[in-house]
């Protein structure tokens, strides 16, 4: 790529990233949540690789992180949801148990902000898995 | 003990993304935890189903009625859910158990079990779902992982046949998004148990008549039934063969049949007009499936043809109930041709789950599937040749096997019914599937022509223990399976499952307390 | 009434798609364009006449909403739609590399 590509993106990405977390944390606030922002985070990181490009076996150790990453937070994310079923006087699946604060400011809500930045990781390292892996698949049978 | 209902769903998918991260450094990991926590989850549900418990209804998230209108998501667990989820997981298991040795042969082997326990958790999410905006999510969950399933081993003939499963596939499950839009355009709410009741006091007919034909395009693409299948001979004979006895034998049962008796029986009002539609396609499913399936040379896309005729049974043996429901008829007749759909739909599972399973030994032994090539294996493979001697008996309707007792009552509620002609073509296509399966036996194996393959260089031996064991396991259950019929076992196992569709209006009363 | 009726001509551009184009990436491109026209359907059904964006505010001030059922229903309708798009490409790609060519008519080794 040029090198108005290479210098416009040395200087977007960490915006854009930072934007990508915004989204996420005041997913309970604002429109977005967890997916909007995972998807924000994903296309900060597509847009290094395209941009630089990379040696083929950075990908692959890439590829092996991210797929790690992603298994990681929903197992997460299942553990959250189920530790309501432990949480004693009522066991049940996926109850909001933690303190629910004022309407409007951060902390507040219970276990929905977690929630939001456990999917998240999860669909950013999932949109980084899928480009990479298609990216190796090309490299590595032309 | 409500608790225990979302077991089903946390288990599978637990186990699948933690077979994700330990299978990346080492890859037998997968192969014995997968059998093992499907064991457990078929023990588990074998126990529910001994123990007199009756409907459990789940809140997930703990939210009460709000001024009578449902908030919650649901899960229930009735008669029929249990049904199915002793079946999906205990098929599942035995598969599992049989790709130990079958898969050993392919790249990253992590990845199929992790797609397999979520294929296996989409299947139970879906036979446990209450709300019908879950059911699609979870259906889809199955199906995209069975899509990656069926192209796993990547070869010519497996893209192709995946390619087609996933078009037709995708143009289904958005043909069932639009329904369930149009459902909650109507009536405002996505709980199953709620929209029946609406329906029920303020519907329009001619609305329910457009949803309800949408909703059976699209559900009845998933359980391939005529003309909507033409996407299984290619899926399930060129997928691996755990995966082709996983997807012929529990897949298009419980994201096809199972949510098309629940949302006719439970949710809309029995009319006899879809009643007939039902029954047509039913008998048309199983005269077609069988007419196709004589002719073909090669193994598994024969069983994949008799996959579709078999199914055709099942959905005669509901649709004659619905038939009589909706004449206001005797109870004892609907029961019964309920029953002996419902029962058919178990042994159909066993025995061609058994059927795909012989077929992968074949090919793992010798490499060709074609039957003109093949002959003579009855003295080098005994164990598969006695348990596919078994399951073709089981297929063709001889007792004492199971397949007798189940296509016995589905004939015998035809005749009381007063439909003699889908009694006679009953009986015709189980003749013409007694002649195909002569033919398969006769050409695979009992054929004297043990010297051709020491001439071709082809060292045929029988296949290692695990595959064994499935096969043997389920052969057994052939047999023990047809105890159903002894009706203190058939009250228990049975009976919760036909009286969940019989009394249709039970389940909104059970679920909503009012 | 019409809207709802532009929703379904959309649907059908997109069928029009599958059935009959030869190519495999514009097969894939057509289900891309049903799915696209479901959604905007599922999100039509909840508007209310005079509502604004469902989002409780600090002071706790009534207005009309919109209906928010919908919104979630779509939200987790286009995730499906990401898995189903990316797993057909990914198919197509290493059909392309067996077959060499994209056109589905030389792509017919499976008949009968």
């Amino acid at each position: 790529m040029t090198i108005i590509v290479q210098k416009v993106t040395q200087m977007m990405c960490g915006i854009i990233f930072l934007y990508g977390i915004y989204i996420i944390v005041h997913g309970h606030l604002t429109p977005g949540g967890g997916f909007a922002g995972g998807t924000i985070i994903a296309g900060s990181f597509i847009l290094l690789v395209i941009a630089f490009g990379s040696e083929f076996l950075t990908l692959k150790k890439e590829e092996t992180g991210s797929s790690l990453l992603e298994s990681g937070a929903i197992l997460v994310f299942l553990a959250i949801a189920a530790a309501g079923l432990l949480i004693g006087g009522v066991g049940i699946f996926f109850v909001n148990f933690l303190p629910k604060g004022t309407v409007g400011s951060l902390i507040s809500a219970g276990i929905i902000p977690l929630f939001n930045i456990a999917i998240g990781i999860e669909v950013a390292a999932a949109l980084l898995t899928i480009f990479l892996a298609l990216l190796i698949y090309k490299e590595e049978s032309t | 003990m409500n608790w225990w209902v979302p077991i089903f769903v946390i288990v599978p998918l637990g186990g699948a993304f933690l077979t994700a991260i330990i299978g990346s450094f080492s890859q037998a990991f997968g192969r014995y935890f997968t059998s093992f926590l499907l064991a457990l989850v078929t023990a588990f549900a074998l126990y529910i189903m001994f123990t007199p418990i009756g409907t459990m209804v789940y809140r997930v998230g703990g939210h009460e009625l709000f001024d009578t209108i449902p908030i919650a998501i649901y899960m229930v667990m009735d008669g029929l859910s249990l049904y199915l989820l002793v079946i999906i997981n205990l098929i599942g298991f035995l598969s599992a158990f049989y790709s130990i040795s079958y898969i050993k042969s392919f790249t990253s082997e992590n990845y199929y079990y992790t797609l397999f326990f979520l294929m296996v958790a989409g299947m139970n999410g879906v036979v446990l779902s209450g709300d019908i905006f879950n059911l699609y999510v979870f259906l889809e969950l199955a199906a995209i992982a069975s899509y990656a399933l069926v192209a796993f081993g990547i070869d010519k003939e497996e893209l192709e046949a995946s390619f087609k499963y996933q078009v037709l596939g995708g143009i289904s499950s958005l043909l069932i998004l639009l329904s369930i839009g149009l459902l909650y355009w109507s009536t405002s709410t996505l709980n199953i148990a709620d929209i029946s009741g609406i329906i029920r006091q303020n519907g329009s007919p001619e609305f329910i008549k457009f949803v309800s034909v949408i909703l059976l395009t699209g559900f009845g693409l998933k359980a391939a039934m005529i003309p909507f299948h033409a996407w299984l001979p290619d899926a399930h004979s060129s997928a691996p063969s755990p995966i082709s006895s996983m997807l012929s034998g529990v897949l298009i049962k419980a994201i096809g049949a199972y949510v098309i008796l629940r949302l006719f029986f439970n949710m809309f009002a029995i009319t006899y007009d879809i009643s007939l539609v039902i029954t047509i396609i039913g008998t048309l499913s199983m005269v077609v499936g069988v007419l196709l399936a004589i002719g073909q040379w090669d193994i598994k896309r024969l069983l994949a043809y008799h996959s579709i005729s078999q199914m055709g049974y099942v959905v005669l043996g509901v649709g004659i109930g619905m038939l009589v429901i909706a004449q206001n008829g005797p109870r004892t007749v609907a029961a019964f041709a309920i029953g002996g759909g419902l029962y058919h739909l178990f042994n159909h599972a066993v025995f061609k789950g058994l059927l795909f399973l012989n077929a992968g030994a074949v090919e793992h032994s010798t490499g060709i599937r074609d039957m003109k090539r093949l002959g003579g294996l009855a003295s080098k493979m005994p164990v598969t040749t006695s348990t596919s001697l078994s399951a073709s008996m089981s297929i063709s309707g001889i007792p004492p096997f199971n397949g007798f007792f189940s296509k016995l009552i589905i004939i015998m509620a035809a005749i009381q019914a007063h439909y003699f002609v889908l009694a006679i073509l009953a009986v015709f296509v189980s003749i013409i599937t007694l002649a195909s399966f002569l033919k398969v036996q006769r050409f695979t194996f009992f054929n004297k022509e043990e010297e051709k393959w020491n001439l071709k260089g082809i060292y045929v031996k029988e296949v290692p223990f695990s595959m064994c064991f499935s096969m043997i396991f389920l052969a057994v259950l052939c047999l023990v399976l047809s105890v159903l019929v002894v009706p203190s076992v058939r009250d228990i196992v049975l009976t919760p499952a036909v009286n969940a569709l019989l009394d249709s209006t039970v389940y909104s009363t059970t679920v909503l307390g009012y | 009434m019409t809207i709802y009726l532009l929703c379904i001509a959309l649907f059908l551009v997109g069928l029009y798609g599958v059935v009959a184009k030869r190519n495999l990436i514009k097969m894939v491109i057509g289900i891309a364009i049903m799915e696209y026209s479901i959604n905007l359907f599922l999100i039509l059904i909840g508007y209310v006449k005079g509502g604004t964006a469902p989002i409780l505010s600090a002071d706790g001030a009534q207005r009309i909403f919109v209906d928010p059922l919908p919104q979630a229903m779509v939200l987790t309708a286009i995730v499906i739609g990401l898995a189903t798009t990316a797993l057909l490409l990914a198919i197509a790609i290493r059909l392309y590399k067996k077959y060499n060519t994209f056109d589905i008519r030389e792509i017919k080794k499976l008949k009968g």
